[in-house]
């Protein structure tokens, strides 16, 4: 089975405090610690292990610049067998659809009987995966939490429901999958793994490669588009505990015995 | 100005909690104008429901056909993509079943996409600024599009205040015969309900809930300590699970278990809406949090900035040593 991972580097926001620039226009970005988007490891892992069971190869492939490349080797360092990085200054600014429309593009030079990415990414919207299949005409299913290959032209899938339920389906191949976080458990990539394929060629697309009309994408065509940044106020915010250690656990267990919190 | 549409989501006979929250929002777009409810089924249920919104909505357009019994996008969206007149606006709820439709109903009618907004500023000429979060919720953003050709927007559960207005009779309008012959690649075959675990976190008047902050699935007994020594359970936010550090049946959120305790500590837990959402009946809520922008400060009642691998044990030390006392005095009386 040829499956291709649509995967994207996002600031980690496990290991980050999101901070504003001075404009608000966008975020500070010199301390940043990036990493792979979290979904979007566990649908890698999901590929690395159907093509264990039933053959064939995993692409990663994803839209960005020269620094999003090293995504695309430390999931190579997973296993995936290509690497692809479209990139070009004509794709800068793209909303949601025109980067469905670059991955469409894409996949329409090749053959893939799978496509997974992951549920969402760093700006929340989930939306390229279900775009994307639209756009090809391919069945799409969200929320994925198992894949089982029920043969060569179908797939058994749950998408994950509300109050931990799961919904089963069965989907016709090709199809597009929009993958959740505890699918399975993403393999350790060492620093040695990513070194091993530190000179694995990756080839870069561009507009002209993919018979795209650069007018059609970036910043100029998108219909969505962030405004400004700015820092939340919804709720009336907490009372922060300060001062000295002691203190703050004296006065936080006053508190919570007044509410009921000891039984 | 465009005709404003909700697509209401319903189980035996009622409506979803959202029809209300959807046409709040639509509101906010249109005030001048009532927004058109869409329910999709098939059988005295769907009656039921779209009768049941006759009094919040003026007009419900009714789609019944067998095949839309069960709600599977696939089939949903092509009877949206048949009845919806073009450069139609959609609200729909940001949850498992918006996430499975909306993206691609956008590019089949050809609109604008916006997802999981959580409040809108207003239509100007035909540019819809609207709020949305990003990050996990550490930033917001304004987010214009462009709704010249209609859009499809999720709207975030409970982001909208249902409004008080006068009760309308609403008319139901049979759209069933537009929508022809539906077929799906992607077949519904059964729900699988979630095993019940060892403690039901729904029942527990107090929880002590740890999230991504434990760091290892050895911590967690740092967590369970506190709980014994308070008289509580331990539960946990969704990456806690994801590792497999605890039980799915410990996990509070929307995918999760709906828990109502007196007492909520938040320890490590970033606070996205997901997990909010599964927290109800308005409980004292203590959030321990070493990033001081995490998002949960802002709906926590009290706010500790403290690695809690460090501060748990103390707190679990001081509540000991308060119970002990406690004990030992009511000995001496």
């Amino acid at each position: 089975m040829e499956i291709l991972v649509c995967v994207k580097r996002v600031p980690d926001t496990s290991e980050n405090e999101i901070q504003l620039n001075s404009s608000g226009t966008g975020i500070e970005t010199d301390d940043l610690v990036y990493s792979i988007n979290e979904p979007d490891n566990y649908a890698v892992e999901e590929a690395l292990q159907i093509v264990s069971k039933v053959g064939g190869k995993v692409t990663v492939v994803t839209i960005g610049g020269e620094d999003d490349e090293e995504v695309l080797r430390r999931e190579m360092a997973m296993g995936a067998h290509h690497g692809v990085l479209i990139s070009d200054q004509a794709f800068s600014g793209s909303d949601g659809r025109s980067l469905a429309a670059i991955l469409k593009a894409f996949v329409q030079k090749a053959h893939y009987d799978l496509i997974l990415c992951g549920v969402q990414a760093d700006d929340g919207a989930a939306q390229v995966g279900g775009m994307l299949a639209a756009m090809l005409d391919y069945p799409f299913a969200s929320l994925v939490n198992s894949i089982e290959v029920a043969d060569v032209e179908k797939l058994k899938v749950s998408r994950e429901i509300e109050g931990g339920n799961k919904e089963i389906h069965e989907i016709d191949l090709p199809c597009v999958l929009s993958i959740q976080t505890g699918i399975n458990e993403p393999r350790y990539v060492g620093m040695r793994g990513i070194r091993q394929v530190a000179s694995v060629p990756i080839p870069t697309l561009g507009p002209a490669d993919l018979d795209i009309d650069p007018r059609t994408v970036g910043k100029g065509a998108a219909k969505v588009g962030r405004v400004d940044y700015f820092i939340p106020a919804f709720g009336k915010g907490a009372e922060m505990l300060q001062g000295k250690r002691e203190d703050i656990v004296d006065r936080l267990v006053e508190l919570v015995a007044a509410k009921g919190g000891l039984n | 100005m465009p005709r404003i549409f909700t697509y209401i989501a319903h189980k035996a006979g009622v409506a979803d909690d959202s029809a209300a929250e959807l046409a709040a929002a639509a509101q906010k777009i249109d005030a001048t104008e009532s927004p058109i409810a869409i329910l999709t089924g098939w059988g005295s249920d769907l009656d039921a429901a779209c009768n049941s919104l006759r009094a919040l909505y003026a007009e419900i357009w009714k789609v019944a056909n067998e095949s839309l019994a069960y709600p599977n996008a696939e089939l949903v969206r092509q009877a949206l993509v048949a009845v919806l007149p073009p450069g139609s606006v959609l609200l729909v709820p940001h949850d498992h079943f918006g996430l499975d439709l909306s993206p691609g109903l956008s590019i089949k009618t050809n609109s604008c996409f916006v997802s999981d907004v959580v409040d809108i500023e207003g239509l100007q000429g035909t540019a819809l600024k609207v709020v949305r979060q990003e990050f996990g919720g550490q930033l917001s953003t304004h987010v214009r599009c462009d709704i010249s050709s209609g859009a499809v927007i999720t709207i975030r559960p409970g982001a909208f205040k249902p409004q008080e207005s006068a009760p309308v009779v609403g008319r139901v309008a049979d759209k069933s015969s537009e929508i022809g012959s539906l077929s799906a690649r992607r077949r519904y075959l059964e729900t699988v309900v979630a095993e019940a675990g060892d403690v039901d976190i729904a029942k527990q008047t107090v929880l002590v809930s740890v999230g991504r902050g434990i760091q290892e699935q050895g911590n967690v007994a740092i967590a369970q300590e506190l709980a014994d020594a308070m008289g509580a359970a331990v539960s946990c936010s969704r990456p806690v699970v994801d590792a497999k550090w605890m039980p799915k049946s410990r996990q509070v959120g929307t995918s999760g278990k709906t828990v109502k305790p007196k007492v909520y500590l938040a320890c490590g837990i970033s606070g996205a809406f997901q997990h909010l959402a599964g927290i109800k009946g308005n409980p004292f809520i203590v959030a321990i949090n070493k990033n001081p922008k995490a998002p949960i400060f802002q709906v926590a009642d009290v706010g500790i900035v403290a690695d809690i691998l460090e501060f748990l044990p103390e707190l679990t030390n001081k509540i000991r040593e308060v119970r002990a006392g406690k004990t030992t005095a009511a000995h001496a009386s």
